[in-house]
């Protein structure tokens, strides 16, 4: 009876499809603002790590 | 909760009847045509804030998506069409469509306005208004000229995607988004002619039912001189070129040909043929919105070459 219990119901995968769904959208979340600020960041000539492409950028439109 | 009284709960949702509120298949325009407008717009934007940009306008697509099925739940029910939405299959609550179309709008208007300006921004958010309150809410039930609102809001995409790269509205976006505007009406009445729907049931006003046949057809082809005048004027403009402006004025033409042919026709034409002239127009809408925004793309790709534009 215990053992029929514990048998994974329909509604058990609903709730594992919701919960990894979710998973996967934050992780793709924190990968986006990280990929964001870097996009971000590195084209911005007035910082350290966007000065040599913003420089490349110029030398290629002369 | 143990595993007796969840048994019970059949009508837990998955992640997929979330993802349902926010309408994939609608999705796909909002997405084709805004990155239709980001590519072609003149100017530069880093390949992958450009990838965001596009994300945060469909996620602001699907935001609207969700408050439309909160609101419109009622008649959702009532329509076989739509009877096994998630809200009106009971899979999930009224009150989470509402709180995951506020929060996924408030989280792609600001993205996008972080991560390009303040006019992509402000531009999604008012469309994402547009079509919840302004379509949904007080049009859609009101006038049977519905339709042409509800189109304007799926037509703001190619100028978002326009404005994240310009930070600008111009001529060029402005025709991009009236290439939408006036194609939806006739796509969408082509297709009332020809499918019975019970709109009508559910209190929604459909041209059809509330002014007849005779007059969509009469709309039918006033819209369809409108469109045709906007393709081609937009073939004029800095984005357009011999390549768009050559196919442009065989569609549109082809396109004319139809809604006069549909004009033309009465209703006993219609039945006699199972609406043979009317179902062919309708997919041949289908395959017209792609090919002009598509020459679009052609017409910039081939920029590079020397060949594209005027």
């Amino acid at each position: 009876m215990a053992g029929q219990l514990r048998a994974t119901h329909e509604l058990h995968n609903r709730r594992l499809s919701r919960n990894v769904g979710l998973g996967i959208v934050l992780v793709l979340f924190v990968g986006l603002v990280y990929g964001l600020t870097i996009a971000k960041v590195g084209t911005d000539p007035n910082d350290e790590l966007g000065a040599p492409w913003a420089q490349a950028q110029e030398k290629a439109a002369k | 909760m143990t595993d007796t009284t969840i048994l019970d709960q059949d009508r837990d949702a998955g992640f997929g009847d979330y993802f349902a509120l926010l309408k994939p298949r609608v999705m796909s325009l909002v997405v084709f045509t805004a990155l239709v407008g980001l590519l072609v717009a003149p100017g530069q934007i880093n390949p992958f804030v450009g990838l965001c940009a596009i994300l945060f306008i469909a996620v602001g697509g699907g935001a609207s998506g969700a408050l439309n099925m909160w609101w419109d739940a009622d008649i959702d029910a009532r329509m076989k069409r739509t009877i096994k939405r998630p809200i009106p299959a009971g899979k999930v609550e009224p009150g989470e469509a509402l709180g995951l179309g506020v929060a996924l709008t408030g989280f792609s208007v600001i993205l996008l306005f972080l991560a390009t300006n303040w006019v992509a921004g402000a531009l999604l958010a008012f469309t994402i208004f547009f079509y919840v309150v302004i379509y949904t809410m007080w049009l859609k039930r009101w006038t049977p000229q519905n339709i042409v609102i509800g189109g304007a809001a799926g037509a703001f995409p190619p100028m978002i995607g326009w404005a994240a790269v310009t930070g600008d509205i111009t001529i060029e976006s402005i025709l991009m988004f009236a290439l939408t505007f006036a194609w939806t009406p006739p796509h969408f009445w082509s297709l009332a002619l020809f499918v019975k729907s019970d709109y009508k049931d559910a209190g929604v006003p459909m041209l059809t039912v509330t002014h007849g046949r005779r007059v969509t057809r009469n709309h039918i082809l006033g819209y369809t001189f409108v469109l045709a005048a906007v393709a081609l004027g937009l073939g004029l403009t800095s984005i357009g070129g011999p390549a768009y402006m050559a196919v442009a004025v065989i569609l549109n033409g082809w396109f004319i040909k139809g809604a006069i042919d549909i004009w033309r026709r009465t209703d006993a034409d219609s039945e006699a043929d199972s609406h043979l002239v009317e179902r062919k127009f309708f997919k041949f809408s289908l395959f017209y919105l792609f090919i002009h925004f598509g020459m679009l793309l052609v017409e910039t790709s081939l920029a590079p070459l020397g060949l594209g534009g005027w």
